[in-house]
């Protein structure tokens, strides 16, 4: 068994390549918030509490077009909800470890930890597997904390013209990039985004995320039952 | 609310929904069925961010017409289908998107 030292360290090391995109997204981030009127606190404080880049960005997309409080809260969790799954998927390895660690991983749970360590842990036996997923997470945190921080220091200094915004749709298009290759998935991401363009202004609330979230569900979910049938 | 409010229930089910599995889930209570489904979670939530960004301009109408990002967005998914790489597709989108409002 290598030592939980060397477990986390190759965490670390797999997930460093994901960390690239991380750096422009935290930057994005920090330019964003204070662009939509946070404070340079509630800006720290939002990637210190809520960890987690694309609620984050929701977040301040829908703040700044007005969305209510309760809209906001319910988009950030709806946009959370897979990881839901990550934590169905992970749980069996650390179903015998104490609550506190339960607890502390948890927060660790985001796409780019998952994404390296799920293979890792399906690969490895050992009892202190779950260091790896430690390590990609709070490597991951490392970056999003100082990156947010360069952003909120940097905001006034990046000059508008360059749509720098633009990143947060590129990011998300590129969390997309396997699925584009799936039939029901493509279908699932038309439907998806086509409510939400037209019904942007006529869906209230600014719910359009969630309803086209739940008709893209809903489209999944009857084409996979067609799929089984045939 | 205020915006200390909102940070912090947002925080709070963002806590919630990557603890509530870890903590609860009995393997058995995840069928084939709900994890096929939930596998779509990412190509359902995604475009409604993606979309919209793209297509509505800053006064909240539909922009087609001399739209760069829509190019630029199309150029991005094709680099990103072929190499398969997430750097890739941000930077090839980006790339497009300042050669196309500065160049062109």
């Amino acid at each position: 068994m290598k030592s939980n030292l060397k477990v986390f360290l190759k965490g670390i090391i797999d997930v460093s390549p994901l960390m690239i995109p991380v750096v422009p997204f935290g930057l994005i981030f920090g330019v964003l918030a204070i662009d939509v009127g946070f404070t340079p606190i509630e800006t720290m404080a939002m990637s210190l509490i809520i960890f987690g880049g694309a609620s984050q960005i929701v977040l301040l997309q829908l703040f700044s077009g007005g969305a209510s409080s309760l809209v906001i809260i319910s988009s950030v969790g709806a946009v959370n909800s897979r990881h839901l799954l990550y934590g169905a998927v992970v749980s069996e390895h650390l179903s015998d470890l104490k609550l506190i660690w339960k607890i502390i991983i948890s927060y660790f749970l985001i796409d780019q930890a998952f994404a390296i360590s799920n293979e890792y842990l399906k690969k490895n036996k050992d009892h202190n597997r779950y260091f790896h997923l430690v390590g990609g997470g709070a490597t991951c945190w490392v970056i999003w904390q100082s990156t947010t921080f360069l952003g909120i220091i940097l905001g006034a200094a990046i000059p508008e013209k360059l749509g720098l915004s633009f990143a947060v749709p590129l990011t998300f298009l590129a969390l997309l990039v396997n699925d584009f290759r799936k039939f029901i998935n493509v279908i699932v991401i038309i439907i998806s985004g086509l409510v939400a363009t037209l019904g942007y202004n006529y869906i209230p609330f600014k719910a359009y995320v969630i309803v086209a979230a739940l008709a893209g569900l809903f489209t999944a979910m009857i084409l996979t039952r067609k799929n089984k049938k045939a | 609310m205020s915006n200390w409010a909102l940070i912090l229930y947002c925080g709070l089910i963002t806590y919630l929904t990557r603890f509530s599995m870890i903590a609860l889930i009995k393997k058995e209570m995840f069928n084939d069925r709900i994890r096929e489904i939930l596998s779509f979670v990412p190509s359902a939530i995604f475009p409604a961010i993606i979309f919209p960004a793209i297509f509505i301009n800053d006064i909240g109408l539909i922009k087609i017409d001399d739209n760069p990002k829509i190019l630029a967005a199309i150029i991005a998914m094709f680099i990103g289908i072929f190499s398969r790489s997430i750097i890739a597709t941000i930077f090839s989108g980006l790339a497009s998107y300042w050669f196309l409002i500065f160049v062109v």
